[in-house]
């Protein structure tokens, strides 16, 4: 298997482990993921506000790069994953956006890259099956809560390759590695996203609801496939404990962390030490640290 | 009950109309989207209501309204409407035509943090998180704020003082430069 790889500006700062992660389990899963050269930003939330062109013409320019290479394209963000979507989904819908995205990029584009969110081709293209015949260890005794968040959620029609409302591809797959999924209500809830810097007491209040809910009903970690949200729920979680006076502790994973925990990495292949919550304890317990 | 508008009034409905290719006519004030909105709760008008400004053409209510600013484009609404109202494009519509016409400073740190956010991926081709912090805080007069948070992540390896190259940025530019162009030519 091989795919055009769009990691995206955030798997080279905030979510450099998520990287680490994506590297290690790959390269098992003898996935190659060939980067695509000179790529730039999506846009992500700051391009639809701002202006009707720039949110469509900045992943198309990715996307042609990609055509080039004849390949379908990962992106781990969930953000970028979106993106993406939503512009070959409006370079198909409209013609007139289409003729004026594909004047400006001089290019003849027609929304024909196909774009896969990292977990759909880990949990669909790859399967559960075949990834159960690769595991060394597993999670058994570790309650998560799996968190989808917005973006490979909605819009529905457009993004969404699994239940909108009630997703559960990263609930199955810790269950495919041992470990205990918890039903709960708060899956594809809002974490408030970029509103971390410019209005960051919404992130508070928001990524609050969803920890709480998380430690009320047993959890352990949560589990997530997009860097905003794990950025969110980690790294303003100190502050949530603060505000709101409680106590959480609660690691917040990438899902290819804990998948390659199971496939035998070690935490320096994982980039574990780089989460804000220290899992190394939970991981103890759970005879997983290495 | 028959409300007639007069024509300049609807002006503002029929360019938001356009803007997200619908008929925001056809949304009956269910307010669907404001029961699942996670954001209403510190919005002073809740979405449905924004709806109903850009109905009756209210352009100054909606243009400098907090939530269309606080709208966290979660989609949630979009997801629900049962009349199939793409109401996160409508709040990025008037945010749009708010930038076009310098209305920003009802939330003035939200649009600034994106218009930043534009401004370094036009410099680097991509977000350079330290820069963008760097800058946001200065101009925000708050240069400490997430400071200690800023320090954590850099010694988890997590903030680069330096971006590396992109290949092709000039001609990134001059893309961006077409994009803008095109835009202020009234696309």
């Amino acid at each position: 298997m091989r795919y055009a790889y769009y990691p995206g500006c955030s798997l080279h700062s905030t979510a450099s482990d998520y990287q680490q992660s994506i590297d290690s389990v790959f390269r098992k899963l003898a996935i190659e993921l060939r980067e695509i050269e000179g790529w730039t930003c999506c846009g992500a939330s700051a391009a639809h506000v701002s202006n009707l062109l720039l949110p469509v013409a900045l992943p198309v320019k990715d996307l042609l790069q990609a055509e080039k290479m004849g390949l379908e394209v990962i992106a781990p963000c969930a953000a970028c994953y979106n993106r993406m979507r939503q512009a070959n989904y409006k370079i198909k819908e409209s013609a007139e956006l289409r003729q004026k995205v594909n004047q400006i990029l001089r290019a003849d584009y027609q929304g024909q890259v196909k774009v896969r969110h990292i977990s759909d081709v880990v949990v669909n293209e790859y399967g559960l099956k075949a990834i159960g015949q690769l595991l060394e260890k597993n999670l058994k005794g570790m309650k998560v809560v799996c968190y989808y968040g917005c973006l490979a959620a909605r819009p529905q029609k457009i993004v969404a390759f699994d239940d909108a409302v009630y997703p559960s591809y990263l609930d199955r797959l810790i269950q495919t590695l041992g470990g205990e999924a918890i039903e709960w209500p708060f899956k594809t809830e809002c974490c408030g996203g970029s509103f971390s810097v410019s209005k960051k007491e919404v992130v508070l209040k928001l990524t609050h609801d969803l920890l709480d809910t998380a430690k009320d009903l047993g959890a352990e970690a949560v589990v997530v496939d997009c860097p905003l949200c794990q950025f969110n729920l980690d790294f303003r979680q100190g502050e949530v404990e603060k505000q709101f006076r409680k106590h959480f502790a609660l690691p917040v994973f990438y899902f290819t962390q804990l998948l390659g925990l199971c496939l035998g990495f070690r935490q320096k292949e994982l980039g574990l030490e780089k989460l804000n919550v220290q899992p190394f304890a939970l991981l103890e317990k759970k005879n997983l640290f290495v | 009950m028959k409300i007639s508008l007069p024509e300049q009034t609807r002006a503002f409905t029929l360019k938001i109309n356009e803007m997200i290719d619908q008929n925001i006519d056809g949304c009956y004030q269910c307010g669907k989207c404001t029961a699942g909105c996670p954001v209403a709760y510190t919005m002073e008008i809740p979405p449905h209501e924004v709806i109903r400004w850009v109905q009756l053409g209210c352009a100054a209510e909606a243009l400098n309204s907090h939530t269309i600013w606080l709208c966290a484009s979660c989609e949630t609404c979009t997801s629900r409407c049962p009349k199939n109202i793409d109401v996160a494009a409508v709040m990025d519509a008037l945010r749009i035509l708010a930038f076009r016409q310098g209305q920003t400073k009802v939330e003035k740190e939200i649009s600034l943090f994106h218009k930043l956010f534009l401004q370094v991926v036009e410099r680097f081709g991509r977000v350079n998180d330290l820069y963008l912090m760097g800058k946001y805080n200065l101009l925000t007069l708050n240069p400490l704020k997430d400071w200690r948070l800023g320090q954590k992540l850099l010694a988890k390896g997590k903030l680069r003082f330096t971006s590396p190259p992109v290949k092709g940025i000039k001609e990134f530019q001059e893309t961006l430069r077409r994009i803008q162009a095109s835009e202020e030519s009234g696309s």
